[in-house]
């Protein structure tokens, strides 16, 4: 008789297709997974703690490093659960600019995620065209906020400054273009046997699965359940504009690319109409002016307006007692914040959901019985970022 | 006040779990007995009138001196319905909750969450380790207590180094 015996592979944290620093235990039987357990927490910085100790406007930098492929979502979601808290009104503008960032943010959010995902599978070309296209969106994104990679742009009663008048011009000219270089991509991947081979059937999860473990976002509607928080519960004034959910049906790895190669037209659309209807007006709450500072020009050359400043950056504001969760859609799932006030100008508790640490959770049941190799895809599947699971 | 069919459902049903009932920012908040958890969440779940399929967080809160100190937060989905519900479960120190892993599978890595930061235990939990911190770890981080800075936190890093180096010559 043949001595049989299974074998425990130790994969990350340092892997190049972990996209940062997840440690998987697999159990092997040859090259089938009989068992995997993820290890998480290398990247934790207490961001829920800091937060207790920081005013409102300061907790907001922390939320930059929690995905930081999309800082401005991020930015946007805190933002939502704390002016609910306050009860104020956001100007249509700023609502506007908002989804105008966030859906450029998606964009190049699943720009890098398809040029991993496809560069752990073996095709190197996508990342470059990817990057290119990604970098316009950054540059733009640049040109607003001044960071690329932590904006802290979108704040409490609106945004930070108004768009300077280059930055329309620059959209129109992307939003144009980007139609034809999605259609690059999808001829380098769709229609790619080898490309299919290594995705379709591979770690599938039912829809009812899917629900069960929690998992939100793309995943979950190639796999035919129709979920998103823009529909769901429209946020920032996303009822105004036209858009679909694109939907999959078998909930592999190839159902979730083309998923997200859909939205990223569908977001594509949604700027289009953003920047086609952008109205006039404040970026800031007219009625709220214990939260938001008064506009710089003010502050140079009227005393109360430059205490009123000092007073918001120093002492932040103070919120009523309450509880309140406010989500978006993120390019990664639905990512909430549940603030818990006790009065005071700091949160007594922030509690994040971070859809990649949620979405991570069923790593285990999506990978158990398939190949090794799989175990690539399905990770560059659920898009991952780690600052976000650990945070 | 909007309307929380979930609410009142629960409060005909389990009349002596409902500890209150309360709605801020057009969000619903039922307090419900730790000792009836399961059954509440199975009858959320499954119940043709509420259906919470999607359990969207769970979130452990430290009131710090309220009593019972702990508070444990079900953030609860339907997507049928389209209805979110929150509901609170408060819990004294060093008691523990029953687990709900085996009711939505979500729950399994949030309860984890939640004993690593708060110390709260869940009663036949599948697998409950820390999670995010590693497992020699010693307190809970989010606990109001727990510092959050350590005592060399605002030491410059060179005066440190020096000190753990002692006296050795330095050439």
């Amino acid at each position: 008789m043949i001595e049989t015996r299974s074998m425990t592979l130790n994969m990350g944290p340092q892997h190049p297709a972990t996209h940062g620093v997840l440690r998987l235990l697999l159990e092997l039987d040859g090259e089938i997974i009989v068992k995997a357990v993820p290890h998480i927490g290398y990247l934790h910085r207490g961001i829920e703690k800091l937060a207790e100790s920081m005013t409102y406007p300061q907790a907001l930098t922390l939320t930059d490093r929690l995905d930081y492929t999309s800082g401005l979502s991020n930015n946007l979601a805190y933002c939502l659960a704390v002016e609910k808290l306050l009860d104020i009104a956001i100007p249509k503008r700023a609502q506007y600019l908002r989804v105008l960032m966030a859906e450029l943010q998606r964009i190049a959010a699943h720009l890098l995620w398809v040029a991993t995902h496809a560069l752990d599978l073996g095709a190197m070309t996508v990342l470059f065209y990817a990057f290119r296209d990604r970098e316009t969106i950054l540059e733009m994104l640049e040109l607003i906020t001044g960071a690329r990679l932590t904006p802290s742009f979108i704040r409490v009663g609106g945004l930070a400054a108004d768009i300077p008048e280059s930055f329309l011009p620059r959209v129109k000219e992307f939003v144009d273009d980007f139609p034809k270089r999605v259609d690059e991509y999808e001829t380098l991947l769709t229609e790619n046997i080898i490309w299919k081979k290594r995705t379709q059937n591979i770690s599938p999860l039912s829809g009812e699965e899917c629900i069960s473990y929690g998992v939100t976002g793309s995943i979950l509607r190639a796999s035919g359940v129709y979920y998103d928080v823009r529909k769901a519960y429209p946020y920032s004034s996303y009822e105004d504009f036209d858009f679909e959910i694109p939907m999959g049906k078998n909930g592999d790895v190839y159902d979730r690319y083309v998923v997200r190669l859909k939205e990223m037209r569908q977001s594509n659309r949604i700027v289009r109409q953003v920047m086609e209807r952008l109205p006039a007006g404040r970026v800031t709450a007219d009625d709220a002016p214990q939260v938001t500072p008064p506009p710089k020009e003010e502050v140079g050359k009227d005393i109360a307006a430059l205490i009123r400043h000092f007073k918001i950056m120093e002492q932040g504001f103070k919120t009523p007692r309450g509880e309140v969760y406010a989500s978006i859609e993120s390019s990664k799932g639905e990512l909430g914040f549940y603030l818990i006030s006790d009065g005071s100008n700091k949160p007594f508790r922030m509690k994040i959901r971070p859809p990649s640490f949620i979405n991570l959770a069923a790593l285990p049941k999506m990978i158990e019985g398939q190949m090794v190799a799989d175990v690539i895809a399905a990770i560059g599947s659920i898009d991952i970022v780690l600052g976000e699971i650990d945070r | 006040m909007a309307k929380c069919t979930a609410c009142e459902l629960l409060r005909e049903n389990f009349p002596e779990a409902v500890l209150a009932v309360s709605d801020f920012r057009d969000e619903s908040t039922v307090v419900v007995d730790k000792e009836r958890l399961r059954a509440v969440m199975t009858f959320l779940k499954e119940s043709e009138e509420t259906l919470y399929d999607l359990v969207i967080d769970i979130a452990g809160v430290d009131t710090g001196n309220e009593s019972p100190r702990f508070q444990v937060v079900y953030l609860l989905h339907s997507i049928k319905f389209n209805r979110r519900l929150r509901i609170k479960i408060p819990v004294a120190e060093g008691s523990t909750l029953d687990t709900v892993s085996d009711i939505w599978k979500a729950a399994d890595w949030m309860e984890r969450e939640v004993y690593d930061m708060f110390g709260i235990g869940f009663t036949a939990h599948p697998d409950l380790r820390r999670i995010l911190l590693p497992d020699d770890f010693v307190g809970h981080p989010l606990r109001k207590e727990f510092p959050l800075k350590g005592d060399d936190f605002d030491r410059p890093f060179l005066v440190c180094l020096e000190e753990e180096q002692g006296n050795q010559a330095d050439d």
